[in-house]
C-alpha cells in the first residue's frame, strides 16, 4: 500500500495536532503562531482546532516565554515553543543551558522538564547574517538538551512526536529549505521515530558521508550522482545529534575507510569536528585518508544570493569533495 | 497562618543557620560559595506564612531562608553544603541549587533573574491545568534590573497569571546600592508600567509581609492577576563568603542591626505577652540544638558515589 505524500511543514503540523489531541497537557507557544500560523506556516489552522488556550501567541519576548515554558514544563504541562528563527537561540541560551539542561542532573528525578523548542535554521533564502544560521553546535556543547534535526517529512513527523513525548528538554531543528519538500508520510498516529538511530540513505563501500537536516537532503541527492560516476557512498542522516548514533558512523567508516562530514555551519568548533574526533577515538586505524569536512568558512552568511551560495555547501561541492577523498 | 511564635522561631532558625554556614565556610569545613540572607528573615517567613500547601516557589541565589521557611529540612540542606549524598541535590547543586517539589519549592537559581520567568511558567500551568494555586517568585533589587524580570512581568500581566512577585530589596546588589542601579527610589512603581498593582512593604515586619502576600494571593486566586511586592529590608551579612563590605560603613550596619526583623518581632511578641527573656533563651537554645544536629547529620553523612558522576543528565 502506497503512503500519501505531504510536505515537511504538513508533517510537522500533523505531529503537533496528533500529540495535542492525544495529550491535553501539550500546548503551543510562540510569536505569531495563532492566526498567522507561524512565520513558516507550521501551526496554520491549529488555533481553530485547539483554541487560544492551547495555541498561545506571545509578545516578542524570547527569554521570557522560554523561561516561562521551562517553569510550565516543571509543573505538569508539556510546552512546545516555536522560536521564529534559530538565530534567536542566543536570546534563550541562559534559560536552556543554565536551567532546562541542568534541572534533572541537579534536582534529580523530581525535576522533569518535558519541553520542546522548535526552531528553523539554515540559509538558502538570502535572509542574511542574522536569519540564516545553524547554531546547534552551541547546544551540543552543553549537556542536558537533546538535539533533533529531521531531513524528511516522515522523520519530521515521527521525531516531533517522539520529542513531545520525551521526558527531557528537546531542541527541535527545522530547516527553511526543507519546509516545502514533499515525501511519503505514514498516517498511523502511533508511529514515532526513536532518537539516536541514524538513517542509512544509501549503501556503499567507497566513502562514508555523514550529514543532518538540509545537508542530509543534499547528500542524498549527491550520492545518486556519485553512483553514476562509479563512486558508492555509504550516506548517513544522523537524525539526532544528542543522542548521536556513533555506532552507525563507526561501523560505516570501518567498512569504507573514508569519512566526509557535511555541515551547514561555520567550520571552527562545529559538530563535524566533534564527529571527526569521535571517529579518530574509535576507528583511527580504519581510516585510509584524512577526514574531510565540507562546511561554511568562518564568516557570517551574506544576504546576496551570489555570496550566500558561494559560502554554502551544495550538491556539486559534495560531489567534488567526495571524488577528491576517494581519489586521494 | 502559622502562629506568631512559630514564625519568630523560624526567623531565629534562619539567622542561626546562616551564621553557622558562614562560620563553617570561614573554618574551611565547607567549600565553594554561599549567599547568606542574614537580616532578611521576615520576608521568607512572612511570605510562606501566607501560602497554601499547593503553592509554588522559585528562589534565587540567596535562598536558604526561602527554603527553610517553606519547610526545607535543615539537615539535608546542610548536607548539601558539605557536598554529601544526603544533601537535597546529592552534592550536585551546593548552596544555590536545592529543590523539593513535594513542598512546592521549585529550587534556587544561580543566574540572577533566571528564576522569574520560571515562576510565571508555574503560574501558567496552574491556570492551564485549572489548579487553585499561586506561584511566588523571590528575587532581589539586583534582579529587578534584568531583562527577564521585565519580560516575565509583562507576560504575567498579559495573561493575567496567578503569580506574586516578591522583590527583596536588601539595598545592595552585591556592592551596588539600589540608587546607583535603578532610576526610581521604589521598584514597586514599575508594576504600574505592566498594569498590575505594586506595593512597598516593610520587609522587616513579618506580619506586614504576611498581610500583603495574603491579599496578593487572594487577588491571584480570584483571577485578577499578578502583584509586585517590594519588601524593603537590609542584608546584614556580606554579599557572599569573603565580602569585606567596603561599599558601606560599619555604622550603617550597626544601625540596621538595631531594627532587624528579629529584634523588632521579639519586641512585638514581648509587648503582646507571648514571649519573655527566659522563653526566648529556651527558644534560641532549641534552635541552636536543631542547627547543631543539622551540622552533625551533614558531617556524618557519606559522600556521593563518584561512580554516579555521569548519571542523571537525562531520564
Amino acid at each position: 500500500m502506497s503512503e500519501r505524500v505531504i510536505s515537511y511543514t504538513d508533517a510537522l503540523r500533523e505531529a503537533l495536532a496528533e500529540e495535542m489531541a492525544r495529550d491535553e497537557t501539550v500546548f503551543l507557544m510562540g510569536e505569531d503562531i495563532a492566526e498567522y500560523g507561524g512565520a513558516f506556516g507550521v501551526t496554520r489552522g491549529l488555533l481553530d482546532q485547539f483554541g487560544r488556550e492551547r495555541v498561545v501567541n506571545t509578545p516578542i519576548s524570547e527569554p521570557g516565554f522560554t523561561g516561562l515554558a521551562i517553569g510550565a514544563a516543571m509543573t505538569g504541562t508539556r510546552p512546545v515553543v516555536e522560536l521564529m528563527f534559530m538565530d534567536f537561540l542566543p536570546l534563550v541560551a541562559d534559560q536552556l543551558l543554565n536551567m532546562a539542561g541542568k534541572l534533572r542532573y541537579v534536582f534529580g528525578e523530581q525535576a522533569g522538564c518535558p519541553l520542546v523548542i522548535r526552531a528553523p535554521g539554515g540559509a538558502g533564502r538570502c535572509y542574511g547574517p542574522t536569519h540564516s544560521q545553524n547554531l546547534e553546535a552551541w547546544l551540543l556543547h552543553s549537556p542536558g538538551i537533546k538535539i533533533v534535526c529531521p531531513s524528511t517529512p516522515a522523520d519530521a513527523k515521527g521525531l516531533l512526536k517522539s520529542a513531545i513525548r520525551d521526558p527531557d528538554p528537546v531542541f527541535f531543528m527545522e530547516h527553511k529549505m526543507l519546509y516545502p519538500t514533499r515525501d511519503e508520510v505514514p498516517e498511523n498516529p502511533d508511529l514515532t521515530v526513536p532518537f539516536g538511530q541514524a538513517r542509512k540513505m544509501c549503501d556503499g563501500e567507497d566513502i562514508t558521508i555523514v550529514a543532518w537536516s538540509w545537508m542530509a537532503a543534499l547528500v542524498d541527492g549527491a550520492a545518486l550522482e556519485l553512483e553514476k560516476l562509479g563512486v558508492y557512498a555509504d550516506a548517513l542522516d544522523l537524525r539526532t545529534l544528542v543522542p548521536m548514533d556513533m555506532e552507525a558512523v563507526v561501523a560505516s567508516v570501518k567498512k569504507t575507510g573514508r569519512l566526509m562530514i557535511v555541515e551547514e555551519a561555520v567550520r571552527t568548533g562545529g559538530v563535524a569536528a566533534e564527529i571527526a574526533c569521535r571517529v579518530f577515538e574509535r576507528a583511527y586505524d580504519c581510516l585510509a585518508a584524512p577526514v574531510h569536512r565540507l562546511t561554511l568558512p568562518d564568516i557570517p552568511i551574506s544576504a546576496s544570493p551570489l555570496l550566500e551560495a558561494a559560502a554554502l555547501p551544495s550538491v556539486e561541492k559534495i560531489i567534488d569533495m567526495a571524488l577528491d577523498l576517494v581519489d586521494g | 497562618m502559622k502562629n506568631e511564635l512559630e514564625n519568630y522561631r523560624m526567623m531565629v532558625l534562619i539567622r542561626r543557620f546562616e551564621e553557622t554556614i558562614e562560620r563553617l565556610f570561614s573554618q574551611g569545613d565547607v567549600k565553594g560559595t554561599t549567599h547568606p540572607s542574614t537580616g532578611q528573615e521576615a520576608v521568607p517567613v512572612g511570605v510562606c506564612a501566607a501560602l497554601g500547601p499547593g503553592d509554588m516557589i522559585t528562589s534565587n541565589h540567596r535562598g536558604h531562608g526561602h527554603f527553610l521557611a517553606r519547610g526545607g529540612d535543615p539537615g539535608r540542606m546542610m548536607a548539601e553544603f558539605f557536598g554529601k549524598a544526603t544533601g537535597y541535590s546529592g552534592g550536585r547543586g551546593g548552596s544555590q541549587l536545592m529543590a523539593d517539589y513535594g513542598i512546592g519549592f521549585l529550587g534556587g537559581n544561580g543566574i540572577t533573574g533566571g528564576n522569574i520567568p520560571t515562576a510565571v511558567g508555574a503560574a501558567f500551568s496552574a491556570k492551564y491545568l485549572k489548579r487553585d494555586r499561586v506561584a511566588v517568585c523571590f528575587f532581589g533589587d539586583g534582579a529587578a534590573n534584568q531583562g527577564t524580570c521585565h519580560e516575565a512581568m509583562n507576560l504575567a500581566a498579559v495573561w493575567c497569571l496567578p503569580v506574586v512577585f516578591v522583590c527583596e530589596n536588601n539595598q545592595y546588589a552585591m556592592s551596588t546600592p539600589v540608587a546607583a542601579a535603578a532610576g526610581v527610589p521604589d521598584l514597586a512603581v514599575r508594576a504600574a508600567g505592566y498594569g498590575f498593582p505594586g506595593e512597598v512593604v516593610d520587609g522587616n515586619d513579618v506580619e506586614a509581609v504576611t498581610a500583603a502576600v495574603g491579599l496578593a494571593r487572594e487577588r491571584a486566586l480570584s483571577g485578577r492577576g499578578p502583584t509586585l511586592l517590594e519588601c524593603k529590608t537590609y542584608r546584614l551579612s556580606g554579599h557572599s563568603r569573603g565580602d569585606p563590605r567596603r561599599y558601606r560603613s560599619r555604622g550603617e550596619e550597626a544601625a540596621a542591626r538595631k531594627v532587624c526583623p528579629i529584634v523588632r518581632y521579639k519586641a512585638v511578641l514581648t509587648a503582646r505577652g507571648l514571649l519573655d527573656e527566659p522563653a526566648d533563651a529556651d527558644l534560641v537554645r532549641d534552635v541552636e540544638e536543631q542547627v547543631a544536629q543539622a551540622v552533625a547529620f551533614a558531617k556524618n553523612s557519606p559522600y556521593p558515589d563518584v561512580a554516579d558522576l555521569e548519571r542523571g543528565v537525562f531520564a
